[in-house]
């Protein structure tokens, strides 16, 4: 078992260094030095206290998306409608906003619903994915896809219609509430500590319900075997719901810090593509509780420090999409290689 | 076309398929080929269609010239063509793009001369087919039809059917031997893969028996139906005295109970099952064996009928429902249905428990395991996950999952595929269930001894006919291999009970 584990590290540094070439094949090809690039990339991201905290702003939402997927994932769905369930919390978030501003509330209570609603209203969302699938025999995939666009669809009609800005509606978003109903922030830095609580609550959390209870043991069973769980007396088709349902409020967790702590508003891309790049860090880390955080961090970073590449090295910021593409596509390969050679060789 | 095997092995990792098979099929014959499951009569013809290749030194000859066939596309170069039980066809397709799909030519297919082609050809056949139809539409009689045509314009010279009488109707199955009478005029070979008796008796001019991958025996008309029996499914062996139980009240009764699938229908079954019995279920696979044992589970919804357990109306209800009335089945697929794969022996023994509660208990589970493994004597770690087992070891696991009480077992193959050591070790654990929680046993098998030693009665299916009940101490293998190929079933009926 030992040499298993050591074994699968090998193929995943293999594919972690030919992933890493192919980028430098593509930098090099551009006249671009890939280890200028690189060193750029780390100093955006962790080269300042300010750059550092922004890495943490993305990483926020990454890791509650990825704790979701895990669930899903574990269930043996695809919950490729992970993106429009984030888009939805912060439609629900932003919703909540509105009619409790003016509520004489606490501000503390109202962020607190705010958050709460976000994450029913990215659970509402998955569930409508997971009737498609369960009621309607839409995959998940094409049911999840199609409800993305629609959510998309969704937000701007509110941005430009019933939410629009007094005077001129903008793609700007909706009108900035005031700052005492945001996450608090620490001094001088744009990362809230609560984000990062529900974060790290939401991994934890997720962690043990997949390790240590008999719920994510029979979730675990659907998703390897669904007649065999069947057989075996779990109900199936509840537990795909379930599963549906803790992803879409965790995606919805996300969407609500987005709106909660980082934009104020709801804006139109919202979601800032995190639902995608959530499911690449589930398969990246082989749906793996533990690895989310190191790996959820890493591409967080990524993300953050190719921004100044278009200033630095007239490079397109996009490089840090390829190289998390390209890694997740040679890590795939190496386990396809790995699972047919050890077949081989068995 | 002379068709000439000679010495084909092939292995299926430790399953040696096909042992030395040697035979000569002359020009202008229909040559039946017999067998049980599992005897090797797909793997031959899959060999001679070029789906599997044959271990090396086997050889192939067609008109003396020996030939080897790397795909199915290679094989109908050199002539050979095979209809497969499930026609290989694209149903959401007109019959004439489905008829040009498997032509050679360029990218723009000449519709105009393949219609004249196609209406030319049904009509020799005296098939009726409108080319602008599309195939769903079709019966699975008109499939065949029209594959055998795609077949013949693809320069067929030997065709291959494998069980194609199953899932027509009678007129259809005419008509198709009437079209396959033909053939040997026009100098082509028929090779009649099948377990129906019957139909191998009227078609065959010669017929070869397999049975264990090897090839027992030849023979041409007039046949002998009790030879052909034995020939298939070996002389009748003596497993010891049998030991009938003491039975005790009705657990499982159906009446009148109708099951549907697309390729078949059961037609009202009753049957009343007590404690400490049981059944045994004969026939070839897909005879309707499959749908009774699932609709005793609830996983079938039978489309009319009462099903009642233990006095209670079970009738359309849920496996779940069932289980929770004491019905465990045991599915063949051991890893496709009945384990987990992934899952350690611990995690499968907590599961069926169906705890309460929160977080696992792992020193409960760890014990548990412990204990089960014990009982049952599975070589395995608790922490073993279920692939890495044995096919014995996972069926003993499948067994130390039965929950308890039990009312109610059904078994899909319960020791196919198991060393004899096993399987007397399965059926002692599982008779050891019936006597303590005084449930009673379904099962289904291919394996006619294993039946007549461990069933109290026998329901045998054929095509979805279903016989009366058959005492097993009185029956024997004969009596059964005949209503298995569908012969003796006048003084048998359907109804019973």
């Amino acid at each position: 078992m030992i040499k298993d584990r050591f074994g699968n590290l090998a193929y995943q540094l293999a594919a972690l260094l030919l992933a890493f070439g192919v980028v430098s094949l593509i930098l090099i090809s551009v006249d671009a030095s890939p280890s200028e690039t690189y060193k750029n990339i780390f100093k955006g991201s962790f080269g300042e206290m300010r750059k550092f905290a922004e890495v943490l702003v993305a990483f926020v939402p990454l890791l509650l998306v990825t704790a979701g997927l895990l669930v899903t994932f574990s269930s043996g769905l695809w919950n490729i409608g992970v993106e429009g369930q984030v888009v939805l919390g912060a439609i629900a978030t932003t919703w909540v906003y509105r009619l409790l501003l003016e509520s004489g509330l606490p501000p503390g209570l109202i962020i607190a619903l705010a958050i709460l609603g976000g994450m029913v209203g990215g659970a509402i969302w998955a569930a409508l994915a997971g009737i498609l699938k369960v009621f309607g025999g839409v995959n998940e995939i094409f049911g999840g896809l199609g409800l993305n666009f629609v959510s998309t669809a969704l937000t701007i009609y509110l941005i430009f219609g019933p939410w629009k800005r007094p005077g001129v509606a903008s793609m700007s978003g909706t009108v900035p509430f005031p700052d005492e109903f945001s996450l608090p922030l620490l001094a001088n830095l744009r990362i809230s500590p609560w984000a990062l609580v529900i974060a790290f609550v939401g991994i934890v959390v997720i962690y043990f319900l997949l390790q240590g209870t008999y719920f994510g043991l029979r979730l675990k069973a659907v998703g390897k075997n669904f007649r065999a769980a069947y057989l075996l007396g779990i109900p199936t088709w509840q537990y795909a719901m379930y599963s549906f349902l803790i992803c879409g409020a965790l995606a919805g967790a996300a969407g609500a810090v987005q709106v909660a702590a980082v934009y104020h508003r709801l804006i139109p891309s919202i979601s800032s593509g995190y639902g995608y790049l959530g499911l690449m860090v589930a398969m990246l880390i082989n749906y793996q509780a533990l690895w989310a955080v190191p790996v959820a961090l890493f591409f967080a970073a990524l993300n953050i420090g190719s921004i100044q590449l278009p200033i630095v090295m007239k490079l397109d910021s996009s490089l840090s999409g390829v190289l998390q593409g390209v890694l997740v596509l040679f890590v795939l390969l190496a386990a396809g290689v790995r699972q047919k050679f050890g077949r081989k060789a068995q | 076309m002379n068709v000439e095997l000679k010495n084909i092995h092939k292995h299926f990792g430790s399953v040696h398929a096909n042992k030395g098979i040697n035979l000569n099929i002359p020009t202008g014959t229909i040559q039946g080929i017999l067998g049980e499951n599992g005897a090797g009569k797909s793997t031959l013809m899959k060999i001679l269609s070029g789906f599997i290749q044959p271990d090396s030194g086997s050889e192939v000859f067609l008109d003396g010239k020996p030939v080897v066939m790397h795909s199915p596309a290679d094989a109908i170069k050199y002539g050979v063509g095979m209809l497969h039980q499930d026609p290989l066809d694209f149903p959401p397709m007109k019959l004439l793009d489905n008829f040009l799909l498997g032509l050679p030519g360029g990218i723009f297919p000449n519709r105009k001369e393949a219609t004249q082609d196609f209406s030319l050809l049904a009509r020799e056949y005296g098939f009726t087919f409108d080319p602008e139809n599309y195939v769903d539409s079709l019966t699975v009689g008109e499939r065949q039809q029209l594959e055998i045509m795609r077949l013949l314009f693809l320069g067929a010279r030997v065709f291959i059917l494998d069980e194609p009488t199953t899932g027509i109707s009678a007129g259809q199955k005419e008509k198709l031997f009437a079209t396959l009478k033909k053939f040997p005029e026009q100098a082509m070979t028929v090779i009649f893969v099948s377990h129906k008796l019957e139909d191998v008796e009227s078609l065959c001019d010669r017929v070869a028996v397999l049975r264990g991958g090897e090839l027992v025996g030849e023979t041409q008309p007039p046949y002998v139906t009790s030879k052909l029996v034995e020939m298939m499914f070996g002389k009748e062996i003596t497993l010891g005295e049998r030991q009938p139980v003491q039975t005790g009240g009705v657990v499982l009764s159906m009446k009148n109970v109708s099951l549907e699938d697309v390729r078949m229908k059961v037609k009202n079954v009753s049957l009343d099952v007590r404690a400490g019995e049981v059944i045994g279920l004969a026939g070839m696979e897909g005879s309707g064996q499959g749908m009774f044992i699932r609709a005793c589970s609830g996983l079938m919804r039978p489309v009319g009928g009462r099903i009642e357990l233990k006095d209670k109306d079970l009738t359309g209800k849920s496996y779940h429902t069932f289980k929770r009335a004491g019905v465990n089945f045991l599915p063949a697929a051991r890893l496709e249905e009945g384990l987990v794969p992934g899952l350690n022996l611990t995690e499968h023994f907590i599961l069926a428990e169906e705890p309460k509660g929160l977080f696992i208990d792992r020193m409960m589970g760890q014990q548990l395991a412990e204990e089960r493994i014990k009982s049952f004597n599975i070589r395995g770690k608790p922490h073993s996950t279920v692939e890495s087992l044995s096919g014995g070891n996972q069926q003993r696991a499948e067994l130390a999952l039965l929950q308890s009480p039990l009312s109610l077992v059904l078994l899909e193959h319960p020791t196919r595929g198991l060393d004899i050591e096993s399987v007397i070790y399965i059926w002692s654990k599982l008779k050891d269930r019936c006597k303590t929680d005084g449930a009673a046993i379904i099962f289904i098998s291919s394996d006619l001894e294993e039946i007549l030693q461990y069933s109290d009665r026998v329901l045998v299916f054929f095509n979805g006919k279903v016989s009366a009940p058959l005492d097993a101490g009185k029956t024997t293998v004969e009596e059964l291999g005949q209503l298995i190929g569908g012969k003796g079933w006048a003084d048998k009926g359907e109804a019973h009970d």
